[in-house]
């Protein structure tokens, strides 16, 4: 009764082909944003939004880029980490070499640096795929983290060998730095997601986003009906990277402040962000930030589980219940439904359509 | 000019200049290829029989070493302790077909993948508690001693593995080429289907797999835990593997011994010879650049079944 769309006629091409088609989704994603943008920075304190929220939305980002090339364009990817590091390490070399662009740019530019290195790694896609490829991926992770380790050039020769986020304000508000404050934070890395989420959604729905799936789906049959195998997944590689490069500069500069290279590492970064898009769904934007949600929040919840229920543990003890909890829960989810949360939301919503009365 | 000498001269002429350390360099190599071979196998075993991508391997082989480390502590003589073991992984092969790939059946690879990436969360975990997580030195009583010939120096223990890793190759050969159930198993790498309609038990094939996986893993975790103690940096060498079984193929168990020794001379040399001209440390990714690099010119790998692709 809640959600149906008999009685909304579209009466123009435009209507018809609208991102949110039907009146319900548009009201939901507006009390989303209504919520995400108002309630939550007046509700949530300090430790929400630093330990919480912003490593949610940050890896939200990277998920949706990881499945525009894993979900959507059909190429196995375990380099997530470095293409994070790239767009971490170009932030922070242009914004220190230029300091006076606006960093909200240079978050975008590194973005650009990020797909141009995604493209080099993308080539093998062209002779190789499957785990085949996922292997050859692990050569970037572990080559472009080695790189940044041992070149001073990267981290301008800091004797720490970390790169710090620099103070940065934009329109006289402070952004990046030790004195940023949360709720800033916050802002940038949600208005990046929600504008990079609008954008990946059309462009799945798109010329582009269809040559991606078609390639998936067969790659000799894509090639057959003319969609060129070469460009369509060296974009696939570049616009992934590119989303990763933003996402990784966003981890470092909004969320951890400084980092090293171990921050990116392959167990870190380029596993949880592929199980986010596994657990939420191959092939969906929301299940991509649903992914995330459940992959962050777990961890956060099973540590802080023993304390809710008063069972004192030993810290070593309880991380390995968390990894069997974890294990065994990625395990279930797979049994339950290999298509992910998308899918669970498309089941409810089929449900939802003809409830309450289902005849 | 300078760049090229380090990277096209210098290297060759430090080999000229001392042949028996460059024979050393290459029996490391050899030998440390030797036991990336032991843990690329179980890969190998799995990926062939049904076509999982078994990123737990690494945790098994944890899990094993882990468990013989744990009964031996308690006093077990190693024999029996051995067969506890293998006893276990067993046991471990049943629950895992049961439970996991049962329901999975028909799945696409990449969600099976994950799900042994679940598993291995699973077993790090619960071995982990099992046993403790402290490092733990594991002794079965292989010989440990350095000795010389014609100059070179070698270590027994070294010798060992590499005679043990050929004893297992030549077992699961004849396994595989002269049992029935090698044969069933055979038939099921080749075909499901048509092994299904011939009467050939998949379940009970998989249970046998997984088992033989198990056993390897256990191999594999008492050379590497004899050498560098057992502790949870085990279950990575996995991910030191993958490169060798890109290189033989993944469906080739000669494959992965050659794989692992190419792997093994490869990375030591360059570490040696090649390392100083990079700064170091360019162990971490070289085999994975010199497995990539190699799939572009052979994308099956060395032994790999020919990729066929049919529209």
């Amino acid at each position: 009764m809640l959600y149906r769309e008999a009685g909304q006629f579209k009466t123009s091409y435009a209507k018809d082909q609208a991102v949110f088609p039907i009146i319900q989704d548009r009201w939901f994603i507006a009390l989303v944003l209504v919520v995400a943008y108002g309630v939550v920075p007046l509700v949530a304190n300090e430790y929400w939004l630093q330990a919480v929220l912003i490593p949610f939305l940050i890896f939200a980002l990277a998920a949706i880029g990881l499945n525009l090339l894993t979900g959507y364009a059909g190429q196995l990817s375990l380099g997530t980490g470095a293409f994070m590091a790239v767009g971490a390490y170009a932030t922070y070399k242009i914004t220190t070499v230029f300091p006076e662009i606006n960093i909200l740019v240079v978050f975008v530019m590194s973005g650009f640096v990020a797909a141009g290195v995604g493209i080099v790694f993308g080539l093998p896609s062209l002779r190789i795929k499957g785990f085949y490829l996922a292997v050859a991926t692990l050569a970037a992770q572990f080559f472009i983290l080695w790189l940044f380790n041992k070149v001073g050039w990267f981290y301008n020769d800091n004797p720490s060998g970390t790169i710090t986020a620099p103070p940065r304000t934009v329109f006289g508000i402070m952004v990046a730095g030790p004195r940023a404050t949360a709720e800033v934070r916050y802002f940038i890395s949600l208005t990046f997601l929600v504008i990079f989420a609008l954008l990946a959604k059309n462009l799945v729905r798109g010329r582009i986003g269809r040559s991606w799936m078609a390639i998936r789906d067969m790659d000799v049959a894509a090639e057959i009906i003319g969609i060129r195998p070469l460009q369509t997944k060296l974009l696939a590689f570049a616009i992934s990277s590119f989303y990763c490069g933003v996402a990784g500069a966003l981890y470092v500069f909004a969320y951890l402040g400084s980092a090293e290279t171990e921050a990116f590492d392959l167990l870190q970064v380029s596993f949880p962000v592929l199980f986010m898009i596994i657990i939420g769904g191959l092939g969906s934007i929301l299940g991509s930030i649903l992914g995330a949600a459940f992959i962050i929040l777990m961890p956060i919840f099973l540590t802080n589980a023993p304390a809710l229920f008063n069972l004192p543990m030993p810290t070593d003890l309880s991380k390995h219940i968390e990894e069997i909890i974890l294990g065994g829960l990625i395990v279930f989810l797979l049994i339950v439904e290999p298509k992910g949360f998308a899918r669970l939301w498309q089941i409810a919503k089929e449900k939802l359509r003809r409830w309450p009365f289902p005849y | 000019m300078d760049l090229m000498n380090i990277l096209f001269i210098a290297p060759f002429l430090d080999m000229a200049d001392s042949p028996v350390f460059l024979a050393e360099v290459v029996i490391g190599g050899v030998l440390t290829g030797v036991m990336y071979s032991l843990v690329a196998l179980g890969f190998v075993l799995i990926f062939k029989a049904s076509g999982v991508f078994n990123f737990a391997q690494g945790a098994m082989v944890l899990f094993a070493a882990l468990t013989l480390v744990g009964l031996m502590e308690r006093g077990v003589p190693v024999w029996l302790a051995l067969i506890g073991t293998a006893a276990v992984m067993v046991v471990l092969a049943f629950i895992i077909e049961r439970v996991m790939l049962r329901p999975l059946i028909h799945q696409e690879g990449i969600i099976l993948f994950m799900a042994t990436i679940g598993l291995d969360f699973l077993l790090q975990g619960v071995g982990q508690i099992a046993w403790g997580s402290n490092v733990k030195v594991l002794n079965v009583g292989i010989p440990n001693e350095s000795f010389e010939v014609g100059g070179i120096l070698l270590n027994e223990f070294d010798l060992f593995a590499a005679l043990i890793a050929a004893v297992l190759v030549g077992v699961l050969a004849v396994f595989f080429q002269k049992t029935a159930i090698g044969r069933a198993l055979r038939a099921v790498a080749d075909d499901h289907q048509a092994a299904l309609a011939i009467g050939i038990p998949l379940k009970t094939i998989w249970v046998i797999v997984w088992s033989v996986a198990g056993i390897v893993a256990l191999v594999a975790g008492i050379m590497w835990g004899a050498k560098s103690g057992v502790q949870f940096s085990l279950s990575l060498i996995a991910l030191k593997s993958l490169p060798v079984l890109i290189l033989g193929g993944f469906t080739s168990i000669p494959g992965a011994i050659i794989g692992g020794l190419i792997i093994g001379v490869g990375e030591k040399i360059a570490e040696i010879y090649w390392g100083p001209a990079f700064g170091g440390a360019i162990e971490g990714w070289f085999a994975y650049m010199l497995a990539l690099v190699f799939l572009l010119f052979r994308p099956q790998g060395l032994f790999g079944e020919r990729i066929i692709e049919r529209v």
